[in-house]
């Protein structure tokens, strides 16, 4: 027996559930950007479960693109904590509430 | 229940438990270690799938390029301890309540899919055929050919942000040099 696609749908609603208490619960800015990723991943393992079942490539393709975007978004994400933990000296989200650098 | 069936179940427990213990660690540090786990069993879970280039590229992305850079400023930043709650009065239930909602709402809007929707045609020659790099780089270099090539400039952009965003300013970095100096004496 092959495992249900909903059982994987299941599973990534259930990541990416937690990556949102994440993002909600905690205040620590890496914490929060790894609960983001959490997310990403969730979703990306909804694409490919649903690239099985509807027997198409796109939804991989589309993990791809996906990926791209998190390690961008990790690489400038990343250099920005670090500037505002060099110029707050924290990495608190609620400590950082001005654009002025 | 077959093979397969059991070690979804092991992987989907290990990933949830994972990802919760990656939100509620006081020490970055461990956060990212469970994070790196949550990431593996993922790569695992698309083997599952039948797309095990996908599982490679996970891991490589994921727990090699990903984590390296996490753990780099979690240790640039000090990895001592971190409150887990704080400020925000109220937060601590509110979240959780809005988290367990969102949950159930998703699961349910997954099974309503399940007996409304149509059944996905999988035979075990399609999986097998679906499996393949071939295939995935044929609809990657056709179909999608302007969007892979869009997304080497948005690595080019992230990468100059990047460098851009964690230089320091000459003269910023004058006077930390100056303040170094200054303290041997």
């Amino acid at each position: 027996m092959i495992v249900p696609v909903s059982y994987y749908l299941i599973l990534a609603a259930i990541l990416f559930s937690i990556g949102v208490t994440g993002v909600l619960v905690r205040r620590n800015a890496i914490i929060v950007f790894m609960s983001i990723e959490l997310m990403l991943n969730a979703v990306n393992l909804s694409f490919v479960a649903m690239s099985r079942a509807l027997d198409s490539l796109d939804g991989q393709v589309f993990v791809f693109f996906v990926m791209t975007v998190a390690a961008a978004e990790v690489a400038v994400g990343l250099a920005l904590i670090v500037a505002i933990f060099r110029s707050l000296g924290s990495a608190d989200v609620d400590d950082a509430h001005v654009l002025r650098g | 229940m077959s093979a397969q069936v059991v070690f979804f179940f092991v992987l989907a427990v290990v990933a949830v438990v994972s990802a919760l213990a990656m939100v509620f660690s006081r020490n970055a540090v461990y956060a990212v270690m469970f994070m790196v786990a949550n990431f593996s069993v993922v790569a695992l879970l698309y083997v599952l799938l039948g797309a095990p280039f996908l599982a490679a590229v996970q891991i490589l992305v994921y727990a090699g390029a990903i984590m390296v850079l996490f753990l780099f400023v979690v240790m640039l930043m000090g990895g001592e301890p971190a409150p887990l709650w704080e400020h925000i009065p109220g937060q601590r239930p509110l979240a959780l309540v809005f988290g367990l909602l969102l949950a159930g709402g998703l699961i349910a809007a997954v099974n309503v899919e399940r007996l409304t929707g149509v059944p996905g045609v999988m035979t075990q020659e399609v999986l097998e055929r679906l499996g393949q790099p071939t295939a995935l780089a044929q609809v990657l270099f056709d179909r999608y050919l302007l969007p892979f090539e869009i997304t080497s400039v948005l690595l080019l952009i992230g990468m100059i942000g990047a460098v851009v965003l964690a230089k320091r300013e000459k003269r910023e970095l004058a006077a930390s040099q100056a303040s170094s100096e200054r303290r041997p004496e």
